[in-house]
């Protein structure tokens, strides 16, 4: 086995919430909530487009950014960065569903149809975040 | 989301579970977000640790083909969807609308042509409105293109797009890869190259509309006859400059045959002797309504 090439499949470690197995009831993994629970999928991607459909939308960001940076100059990249952090801040309490609908607006995907908004609809979802401790959270009081 | 729980019988609920997620046939088999992809990614592993197989995927078998002629566009398909050995649809939809004046024959996985001709169908809506003009078959190409190579031919779609825009009647082929090819005359799918043949054999450049529809049902007919993936009848669909003729079917290649013996016996095949009638007395007892609960 190539080490080095399996080493650069690792996948970066981004911080993403409701990682790691669930401990269900009686201290033993939660299989029904979480799936199947295996060291090596966490670490490895387990399809061959894991890591490349994670990274699509800032590959295509990064490309797009620096495309414009080149043609208008780097105020054109750093304006509309601004203005995409600014429309990110519009949303509703975090276990609450928003919209997002001014940051998909400047991103030119309201006129574009993708699985995402067929797939894994988020109003379908089965879980929800506990409120209070997800404000907490939020606002840091926890 | 298809979660379920894992008893001591892990085989059954394995099979039960993949096979209630898989026959489906709008279930759409290419594995995209990421919480489904992964498990399911991990689920069939985990299935053929145990010994067991996934259900194959319904594909389309397929021939499929179109050819440019003097005013636009002849695009055909055959019309039997495969699942593996057995005829999974004798009769299902190959030619997919695209816009009023594009149409689009899928070869491949049913589900991944279906859907992806009905996401870039919704785009390219979208777009026109947005443009303000009738859409051009380049763009539905080049969505379709970007699309199918950003998943890496994971998306098992063999498309051929036709269509006469502003510019005049273009055919494109489109592989799963995501590569594509401008041409006059193309086939795809598993009876291509019987349908190839017939195309090499006979076309013609600036050919009448009726030519052109005989040469395209003759092209499927020989993929009919020659390749077990594809059966059943030939749907046309022919777009020209403001006219769409959507011909299903144009021809029925394979008609199941009509019974020629019956098995049931007719009234009085058997002489009757004698015949005594008893009354069975019943009478009602209570009578009850009880409403649904609608709340």
């Amino acid at each position: 086995m190539n080490t080095r090439g399996l080493r650069s499949q690792l996948k970066d470690s981004v911080p993403v919430t409701g990682l790691g197995t669930q401990i269900g009831a009686y201290g033993v993994q939660d299989t029904l909530r979480s799936g199947f629970s295996s060291v090596k999928n966490e670490l490895l991607p387990s399809h061959a487009l894991e890591l490349s459909e994670k990274n699509f939308q800032l590959n295509q960001d990064k490309m797009n950014f620096s495309t414009l940076r080149n043609i208008q100059g780097l105020h054109a990249p750093l304006k509309l960065q601004m203005e995409y952090r600014a429309a990110r801040q519009i949303q509703r309490l975090p276990f609450l569903q928003s919209s997002h609908l001014a940051l998909d607006t400047l991103k030119g995907n309201d006129e574009s149809i993708s699985f995402e908004d067929i797939l894994n609809d988020p109003a379908q979802s089965e879980m929800m975040g506990e409120p209070h401790i997800m404000v907490e959270y939020k606002l840091g009081l926890m | 989301m298809y979660d379920f729980y894992c008893t001591n019988s892990i085989k059954t609920w394995i099979i039960m579970t993949i096979s209630h997620s898989y026959v489906s046939d709008k279930f759409f088999l290419l594995l995209i977000s990421y919480f489904c992809t992964f498990r399911n990614a991990v689920l069939e592993f985990e299935c053929n640790k145990l010994g067991h197989s996934i259900p194959a995927a319904r594909k389309t078998g397929t021939t499929i083909c179109g050819v440019v002629f003097k005013d636009g566009i002849v695009l055909g398909a055959d019309t039997r969807a495969t699942e593996g050995m057995i005829v999974a649809d004798k009769n299902c939809s190959k030619i997919h609308y695209i816009s009023p004046n594009i149409y689009c024959c899928g070869a491949g996985t049913a589900a991944d042509t279906e859907m992806t001709t009905q996401i870039i169908s919704s785009n390219l809506e979208l777009h026109s409105l947005s443009t303000g003009r009738l859409p051009r078959v380049a763009t539905a190409n080049r969505m379709l293109k970007q699309m199918l190579f950003r998943y890496q031919g994971h998306i098992g779609a063999a498309l051929v797009l036709g269509g006469v825009d502003c510019n005049g009647p273009h055919l494109y082929s489109i592989y799963p890869h995501g590569s594509t090819d401008k041409l006059p005359y193309v086939t795809m799918g598993s009876g291509s190259l019987a349908a190839m043949a017939v195309f090499e054999d006979r076309y013609e450049q600036n050919m009448e509309e009726e030519d052109a529809k005989r040469l395209v049902r003759d092209a499927i007919a020989a993929g009919i006859f020659n390749d077990l993936g594809s059966g059943s009848n030939i749907d046309l669909c022919v777009i020209t400059k403001g006219k769409v003729d959507y011909l299903r079917p144009h021809d029925m290649a394979n008609k199941k045959g009509v019974r020629t013996g019956d098995y049931k016996y007719k009234r009085g095949t058997t002489g009757v002797l004698a015949k005594a009638v008893t009354k069975l007395d019943l009478e009602v007892v209570e009578e009850t309504v009880q409403t649904m609960d609608t709340s």
